[in-house]
């Protein structure tokens, strides 16, 4: 319609196969991504890589003094404490990345830049708009954890060739923290829990998880509650991978762990996202 | 062929529910192609979720609905690829310029880039903002946003497009702009929805409207047709000294077609208004403040319910 | 027409008195500590990270890390973390509300404008802005200092000059966070807070002694703010005093009255041009 405004113009083109919905919204945070990577892209690349440094390294020397171990020989978990610790560091910043781009961008897309609306308006659909969103999520997960694993790499911090599969396994990790958090974070009206979630859950896990020293230094009953804390199996399954470890069943189980948080976690968002934009 | 042009919006006994709270309470309209059609009615009526429910935004509770001859239930992606939604609160992006915003909505309808980017500067001229093409949407004006929000709906070429509440927060040169930009676009054939509390707007745009009030339609009609079947010619409006105003209304009422007790005027709706002047002062009554005026929609709706459009 | 003279008019024209000066700087406090009374799980939220980090890796990597020298003495690792966390917890007090917070205040909420129709003028505004950091970050390590004597990680009773120690440490980062973000202009200029925040918290002998380094870094780390606040309260937790210590303290104390000054200045050209 609106013949005389388009006059002249060539008639849009019948693609041949129309694009996916999802991968309409999908395109959208690509294109925001684009305008804005590098701050976020330092920041999701240079932390881990301070922390690698200081505790890898710096406090690493104090650690493998301490056990005896130097590259190859005895130490905690029988490796130097830059290898224990690097894919715990993965893990956690994995949790963190994921945790941010799933509660602040989900709320500015729900309610003060309307972003979903927008979306819902045009013929994609609440399903979509999901999809879209969860799918840059993963695209952040993947370009951090290789890149971090690149730089780990640099350090000497990874030992064997499964190591490569640290980055699936890290975006495992963020994304079974991704799903249940936007799922969340649609409904709420104020931002204000966010920075609880942060301080009160994000912080904790980050330190005591297993990714600095092992959860048996932890009391017993701490230890029982760090095993069913999802960063716990992110950082057994991505240390399994880059010490060469993984062909166990204890991996199979953190797989399983997480792939089954991210399914009810997507279960959950399909159900929260439909209630607060189509209701 | 049957006769009349065809409807691209038929609503019976639509319903909407958000837990127990009835928005909007079966209601029952047509929609022709290339009108102007209204919902008339105060905030809270129900009008922004019958908007929803036709841009297939918001799943009906109860009734029946058709829009562009599809079912929403099955069909919402293929009815929204042909409407284009102007919402109430804009929805644009303050962070990105003006162009962007129409280039990524355009993005959503699967148009190829060049013909977004085509489209998207015809119609930056059609809102008459092709100077601020790069600038950022949070340095323009409310009623700058708005002709941007208009023009974003019609990058896809829609056939009906869904105004809610178009000019409420503007300034009355800017709205009588948008109103200058609708009606180019009935001009060109495109059906327009539009939501309104605004008597005004309802009167200038409507070729035929609803007045809504609870979730219920009180009335439908065109604006002249509601006026003339609802209330008379014209209304004198009149401010008396306290209490002699109940005491006036009785009086007059014997004189007049009808008379409206408001919170702070008499409303004398008859068929002339100086004649009811004269009656008035024929009883004695000094009006401290007087004002004789055409009747309009607010007085329709006054009428049915009782209360003013804009409480 | 009548020319007013005279001592009282001469005491107008000089600018309000100490006390005056103080007691308009304190109804800023007062207005941050209504705001927080209702938002109180921030302010409390805000001191757990240091614990935490205490717990974790002061506690937790005890037994894998040993023993630490610290002066003259063979510490235990985590009395030697406890002091630098310590210091990181009086600079998270104090940072906060004067860079995110008071960038809100400037650029979004424009909370100033109505502050400064009254008495209260920009210096006022400063003061009071730095002291609510100030007694932020003092609250926050006064409760650290409690932990860390549950912990049994006081070590001697020069510790008590900690908290005071602990003032200078808040000061400084309040008053250096406060003219930096006096300066900027965008949400992302903010980034630099925590881009500054977070190498000083990981590099400035918190959980290793700078011996670790090679000479040339260990003595640019020296010169950080984070670490004359760690080397310190450590001194002082550790009881290996001496007078090098006031070197530490005339840092500190320079670098907040240089904020502050800075602080003073800036606000007054962005508020009261």
């Amino acid at each position: 319609m609106v013949p005389s405004i388009f006059a002249g113009l060539p008639a849009a083109p019948e693609r041949r196969r129309a694009t996916p919905l999802w991968r309409r919204a999908f395109a959208y945070w690509c294109f925001q991504f684009a305008r804005t990577w590098r701050s976020t892209l330092t920041a999701s690349v240079v932390y881990p890589t301070l922390y690698l440094a200081a505790l890898g390294v710096g406090l690493g020397s104090l650690v493998d003094r301490h056990l005896g171990a130097t590259s190859g020989s005895a130490g905690l978990d029988g490796v130097t404490y830059l290898r224990y610790v690097a894919p715990g560091i993965l893990a956690g910043s994995v949790m963190q990345i994921a945790v941010n781009e799933s509660t602040y961008p989900v709320m500015a897309a729900t309610k003060w830049v309307h972003t979903y609306d927008a979306m819902l308006a045009t013929p994609l659909r609440v399903l979509d708009v999901l999809a879209g969103h969860v799918g840059f999520v993963l695209l952040r997960l993947v370009v951090t954890s290789a890149t971090f694993c690149a730089i780990a790499a640099g350090f000497g911090a990874l030992v064997s060739p499964e190591a490569v599969l640290a980055v699936p396994a890290a975006v495992l990790t963020g994304l079974a923290f991704a799903a249940p958090v936007m799922a969340f974070a649609v409904t709420q009206e104020r931002d204000s829990g966010f920075s609880v979630i942060h301080r009160l859950f994000v912080v904790p896990l980050f330190l005591f998880s297993g990714s600095f020293f092992p959860i048996s230094q932890l009391p017993g009953f701490l230890q029982a509650v760090a095993v069913v804390t999802p960063l716990y199996h992110g950082v057994a399954l991505c240390r399994a991978c880059t010490l060469g470890r993984l062909w166990t069943l204890a991996s199979l189980g953190h797989a399983a762990y997480l792939v089954a948080l991210a399914t009810a976690g997507w279960a959950a968002a399909r159900v929260t996202f439909r209630r607060r934009l189509a209701p | 062929m049957s006769g009349g042009p065809p409807v691209v919006v038929s609503a019976r006994g639509l319903r909407k529910e958000f837990g127990e709270f009835v928005a909007v309470d079966g209601v029952d309209f047509d929609i022709v192609r290339g009108e102007v059609f209204g919902f008339l009615g105060p905030n809270g009526a129900g009008k922004t979720s019958t908007m929803r429910m036709i841009a297939c935004m918001s799943p009906p509770s109860g009734g029946v609905l058709r829009v562009r001859g599809m079912d929403p239930a099955h069909d919402g992606p293929a009815i929204r690829a042909g409407i284009g939604l102007v919402p109430q609160d804009d929805a644009l992006d303050l962070e990105l310029s003006v162009l962007d915003n129409l280039l990524i909505y355009g993005r959503y309808f699967d148009l190829p880039r060049r013909a977004v980017r085509e489209r998207a500067l015809r119609l930056l001229e059609f809102a008459q903002l092709s100077e601020r093409a790069g600038a950022k949407v949070d340095s323009l004006s409310g009623g700058m946003r708005r002709r941007l929000t208009i023009a974003r709906a019609l990058i896809s070429g829609p056939e009906l497009v869904i105004l809610d509440e178009p000019t409420t927060g503007l300034d009355p040169q800017a709205r009588h702009l948008v109103w200058e930009r609708l009606y180019r676009l009935k001009q060109e054939g495109v059906t327009l929805v539009v939501t309104t509390h605004y008597m005004d707007e309802a009167e200038q745009l409507c070729d035929r409207l609803v007045v809504m009030d609870g979730g219920r339609i009180a009335a439908a009609g065109s604006p002249r047709a509601l006026i003339d079947e609802h209330v008379s010619r014209e209304v004198l409006e009149v401010r008396l000294a306290d209490d002699t105003y109940a005491a006036a209304a009785e009086q007059i009422a014997k004189v007049t077609e009808r008379v409206e007790l408001l919170a702070d005027r008499l409303c004398c709706y008859g068929e002339d208004g100086d004649t009811m002047l004269a009656e008035l002062h024929a009883l004695g009554h000094r009006p401290t403040s007087v004002l004789v005026r055409r009747a309009s929609l607010e007085d329709v709706f006054l009428r049915l319910t009782g209360r003013r459009l804009t409480d | 027409m009548s020319t007013v003279t005279g001592p009282a008019s001469t005491a107008r024209r000089a600018g309000p008195s100490a006390p005056a000066r103080l007691r308009r700087a304190l109804h800023i406090v007062e207005r941050n500590f209504q705001v927080y009374r209702r938002g109180w799980i921030y302010f409390v939220s805000g001191f757990l990270e240091p614990f935490f980090y205490l717990l974790s890796i002061g506690v937790g990597l005890s037994h894998l890390v040993g023993d630490v020298r610290v002066g003259g003495q063979v510490v235990s690792y985590t009395l030697f973390v406890a002091p630098g966390l310590l210091a990181s917890s009086a600079m998270n007090g104090a940072i906060f509300d004067t860079t995110y917070n008071l960038f809100f205040k400037l650029k979004v909420a424009h909370t100033y404008d109505a502050v400064l129709a009254t008495p209260l003028g920009t210096a006022d505004v400063a003061l009071g802005e730095i002291g609510w950091a100030l007694a932020r970050g003092m609250t926050y390590a006064v409760a650290f200092l409690g932990v860390m004597a549950a912990l049994g990680l006081v070590g001697s009773p020069w510790a008590i000059l900690c908290l005071p120690g602990a003032a200078l440490v808040s000061l400084a980062f309040a008053a250096t966070g406060m003219a930096a973000t006096s300066y900027m202009t965008s949400w992302q200029d903010l980034d630099g807070v925590f881009l500054a925040m977070l190498p000083m918290f990981l590099f400035s002998g918190t959980f290793y002694p700078l011996t670790v380094y090679p000479g040339a870094i260990a003595e640019l780390v020296r010169i950080t703010p984070l670490y004359q606040g760690v080397a310190l309260l450590r001194a002082l937790d550790t009881g290996t005093v001496s007078w090098s210590l006031l070197w530490h303290v005339a840092y500190l104390a320079a670098l907040g009255g240089v904020g502050a000054v800075v602080t003073a200045r800036r606000l007054r050209r962005l508020l009261a041009p």
